[in-house]
């Protein structure tokens, strides 16, 4: 947007806010239909001109015409500007219902009119009393004093935080709008108003400021002022610095947990029992797949309670893959242990066969899943780092995962008898246990795992025929990084690697980083081939 | 060994060339059919994009038959998967064109895959239609290019970035998956870019690897660098399924297309069937075909797929059909290669080349699609449309008429004296 527009418009919209709008002569009339369709029809200026007419204006229908554009609501149709919502069209003009037709064209919106619609509801919205809409709206005034502030902004901050009104502000729209304050002060002619806006700003933690302060600070020759900046910037920048830190751990926490995920079922089924389960990422492909499954059906039957498909999803991923991990145990597995080799090449032709089977099925397309919607979005802390819904959640379901799976391991009969059955085959036989079924069991119990890491997966990834194929590496990765047989190991192995993969794509790139993940195993393994942990007593 | 034995004969034979020609050409002619190959990747990280090309087709072939064929023939198509992989490309057409006689082949969406089959059509004489837009650097006499040129795509986009409409950005992520489309084209852009004096400084170039799924690293840096300066634009050339992580993660981190806008280059309608793209408002793709046109070509093109989705009930498209650019770009093709060769009386490559220039037909875009006489190319308006809320896109800007492609770049200063035209052999 051209800049002297921007602020004019943000003036206006402000000033309807403030109540000031009734001096203004044209804040009287109601809306028309040629301003109506200036608003909707005409070239960008025009456009944004008419926005911050109807803005500043008191008419509520021109008011209820610059909401509906800024929620893609408006239709033009003969001529006549609609407000089209639920499938139900009035006029824009006079609010009469309006039977819609094939001739009717949405009113576009484009980023500029969007981020003009977006500081014009500002100023409408910030003495409504609704105190999110007026978070909302103080945050979008500090965002546009940031980006490029300029003295026009600053009566209308100033009138807003004043005695009169700042009563009616939340805390954290106050807060906003003082951070507004001091960024437009920072340009001021009184050397101390300058030096207790810098003070101020290193309350805002984000890049943009300093870039804010660094700016001011080539400019500033008052040595006390110079003082004041060159303090705030330096606490940004240590701010910044440990967010960004944050968001790097985070992020390779994240990755780490995904690999957990994937990698926990083989270290059951490869690290206990000993079967090289080439088909492994297939289960996971299962998982996810059953949960696309689940998904259609809430869509078809329970459309009202989608946001819990993923809760039903889980038991669903589990059993579907368990099934089929028991059933390749019982038809394949079972006639190859000790043989590896054979074992290998025969849990690959499985991994095929479910493959094309998937393939037949659904078909070779990825299929789409949708995250319900508490796993959109994110949550930010820090001014600039935001953790996403969606990673936080599979984090602390690998945690769950995984103390579900230690627990069954370490504290039920089940996990004692295959610990038995992995220790000494002959001698738990002799004591009664059902190796042949234990055996089952357990390998029934690494696919259901394998089947809810990929109804995680589904929720940040692709869902297709080839998704094992992208995890397989990592979860014999992580295994036999981590130390064959040892639940521990995985943790630490999948974590590890997250978080460095991260470090490094961060400094070198995902291309790098990935060859450099890669070497360093090799190296690993060649100097430590038993892994993180290793298995000590009879059987290492 | 075998190779350079043949080379010679090839030379020593090179006055029957025409002669043998004509005897390979007649028994396919004597044959009831007219063979077609396709060839795109039906599995793998591609077959997103590429499976609907296939079935496209499909019905274009199916569509010409029911008119009665080509010089009195059916055509009958012989497809393909060569899965994504590359290599994989290369023995496929080489299957294709010497197993299989086809007559044409129509395939390949990377650019990778291109230069992977681009030797054997050379070296065979054979004829491929190309129908997604690239990079350009690349004029080859066996070739049709019915997608974009650059200058039909991206120089367009990026200029309409720093426009007023567009944001006025000043600074660029030149964001893509590793391969030769995303490092050509962000090279173009590059130059182009500081040409319009955008420095070094204010260019951020990022690769990801094919099928690469956790973007979290790369959205924080373009996060870091939106925030320390002027307006930034995200120029996105990430191919095949990596865009819906891309995506899902752009929507969480909450980064909204007023405050960076991205722009995409291989982002369709089909592309986003996965995306919940709410939050991804706004955000850009340029192409030169939108389902969202308004148009009666337009409305009979979709028509048209939706039916012969439902009829063979092709798994997404038979409930919710969508049409993008490079199934326009291939039905233009399929259908100008009818036309060529009805023109031409013959399939024989040399003979269709020829006929195939200045070859025109009523895109659905709502144009006259027309060949150009002598580039490979056709000529195409641009448009650029903002995602809407249901997965489709809204034209927010449109070339005033149909653009003609420029394939040797201006931008590379290697190309200087380059003609666009193809060398002849």
């Amino acid at each position: 947007m051209h800049p002297t527009l921007l602020h004019a418009c943000r003036r206006l919209a402000l000033a309807a806010g403030l109540g000031t709008a009734l001096l203004l002569p044209w804040s009287a009339w109601a809306l028309t239909s040629e301003e109506a369709l200036r608003l909707a029809e005409g070239d960008g200026d025009t456009r944004i001109e008419t926005l911050m007419h109807l803005a500043a204006g008191t008419d509520a229908r021109g008011h209820a015409l610059v909401r509906a554009l800024a929620d893609e609501a408006v239709q033009v149709q003969d001529g006549q500007v609609l407000i089209v919502r639920d499938g139900r069209a009035t006029a824009a003009v006079d609010g009469q219902p309006v039977a819609l037709t094939a001739s009717a064209e949405e009113a576009v919106v484009n980023n500029r009119l969007r981020g003009a619609l977006d500081t014009a509801l500002a100023g409408m919205d910030l003495f409504t009393g609704d105190p999110a809409r007026q978070r909302e709206a103080a945050a979008t005034l500090q965002r546009g004093a940031f980006d490029d502030p300029s003295p026009a902004q600053l009566p209308l901050v100033e009138q807003a935080l004043s005695p009169a009104h700042a009563g009616q502000l939340s805390a954290p729209a106050a807060q906003s709008l003082r951070l507004a304050r001091a960024a437009l002060q920072l340009g001021s002619p009184e050397a101390a108003q300058r030096s207790d806006a810098a003070t101020l700003l290193a309350q805002a933690r984000e890049p943009i400021v300093k870039a804010l302060l660094a700016q001011r600070l080539a400019q500033e020759r008052d040595p006390a002022v110079q003082a004041a900046l060159r303090q705030s910037l330096e606490r940004i920048e240590r701010a910044l610095a440990a967010s960004a830190f944050l968001g790097q751990l985070f992020t390779g926490i994240s990755l780490g947990s995904i690999l957990l995920l994937a990698a926990l079922g083989l270290a059951i089924t490869y690290g206990l029992m000993g079967v090289i389960n080439m088909a492994h990422g297939e289960l996971i492909m299962v998982g996810a797949y059953a949960t696309y499954v689940v998904q259609g059906l809430f869509q078809r039957y329970l459309p009202g309670a989608f946001d819990a498909y993923l809760l039903a999803a889980l038991p669903v991923a589990f059993l579907s893959a368990a099934l089929v991990g028991a059933a390749m145990e019982r038809s394949v597995i079972r006639f190859l242990y000790g043989r590896p080799l054979e074992t290998l090449l025969a849990t690959w032709g499985l991994s095929l066969v479910l493959m094309q089977g998937v393939r037949s099925l659904f078909g070779a397309q990825n299929v789409g899943v949708e995250n319900p919607s508490w796993m959109s979005g994110g949550i930010t802390l820090l001014g600039s780092l935001t953790l996403p819904w969606n990673r936080i959640v599979i984090i602390g379901f690998a945690a769950a995962v995984l103390v579900a799976v230690a627990l069954l391991i370490g504290r039920t009969r089940l996990g004692l008898f295959v610990r038995g059955v992995t220790q000494n085959r002959p001698i738990a036989a002799c004591m009664g246990v059902n190796t042949a079924r234990i055996d089952t069991y357990a390998f029934a119990l690494g696919s259901g795992i394998a089947g809810l890491a990929g109804a995680a997966l589904s929720q940040v990834g692709n869902v297709g025929p080839d998704l094992g194929q992208n995890y397989i590496v990592d979860s014999f990765m992580v295994v036999v990084l981590g130390g064959v047989g040892q639940l521990a190991g995985t943790v630490y192995a999948a974590l590890g690697l997250g978080i460095l993969n991260k470090f490094l794509e961060g400094w070198t790139g995902a291309v790098l980083a990935k060859i450099a993940v890669l070497v360093f195993i090799i190296v690993f393994i060649q100097k430590r081939p038993q892994g993180l942990f290793a298995l000590k007593g009879r059987n290492a | 060994m075998s190779t350079s034995r043949r080379l010679t004969l090839k030379t020593l034979s090179a006055a029957a060339a025409v002669a043998s020609m004509g005897l390979i050409g007649l028994p396919a002619q004597a044959a009831d059919t007219i063979k077609v190959g396709v060839l795109h990747s039906l599995s793998g990280t591609m077959a997103i994009s590429e499976t609907v090309l296939k079935d496209t087709v499909l019905m274009a072939i199916d569509e010409i038959n029911a008119k009665g064929g080509v010089l009195g023939k059916k055509l009958e198509p012989v497809v393909v998967d060569p899965a994504s992989n590359w290599p994989l490309f290369a023995e496929k057409a080489k299957q294709l064109i010497d197993q299989d006689k086809v007559a044409v082949v129509f395939g390949c969406w990377t650019s990778v895959s291109r230069k992977s089959v681009l030797p054997v059509f050379e070296e065979k004489n054979s004829l491929l239609f190309y129908p997604v837009q690239y990079e350009g650097e690349e004029l080859s006499k066996n070739v049709f290019y019915t997608g974009a040129a650059p200058n039909q795509q991206a120089i367009p986009a990026v200029e309409y970035l720093m426009g007023k409409d567009g944001g006025e950005a000043k600074r660029f992520v030149l964001l893509g998956t590793d391969y030769v489309y995303p490092r050509t084209t962000n090279k173009i852009l590059r130059a182009f870019l500081k040409s319009k004096g955008v420095g070094d400084a204010d260019i951020m170039e990022e690769y990801t690897p094919f099928g690469h799924s956790d973007y979290q690293t790369i959205i924080a840096k373009i996060k870091k660098f939106a925030s320390e300066g002027k307006k930034t634009a995200v120029v996105s050339t990430i191919n095949g399924d990596s865009n819906v992580p891309f995506y899902k993660e752009l929507g969480n981190a909450g980064l909204k297309a007023k405050d960076v806008p991205v722009v995409a280059f291989s982002v369709g309608e089909e592309e986003l069937r996965g995306v919940d793209t709410k939050p991804l408002v706004g955000h850009l793709a340029a192409w030169n075909y939108f389902m969202s046109i308004k148009s009666p070509a337009n409305d009979a093109f979709v028509k048209k797929w939706s039916d012969y989705a439902k009829a063979h009930a092709i798994p997404g498209h038979k409930d919710k059909p969508l049409t993008n650019d490079p199934m326009e770009a291939t039905y233009i093709g399929v259908n100008m290669w009818a036309q060529a060769v009805n023109k031409a009386g013959s399939t024989d490559t040399d003979k269709v080349i020829a006929a195939m220039a200045g070859q025109t037909f009523p895109a659905p875009g709502g144009f006259v699609s027309t060949m150009d006489k002598e580039n490979h190319h056709l000529h195409k308006p641009v448009f650029i449309g903002e995602i809407k809320a249901d997965g489709q896109f809204k034209v927010v800007w449109k070339t005033k008429g149909p653009v003609v492609a420029d394939p040797w770049s201006d931008y590379i200063a290697e190309n200087a004296g380059k003609k666009n035209v193809p060398e002849k052999k």
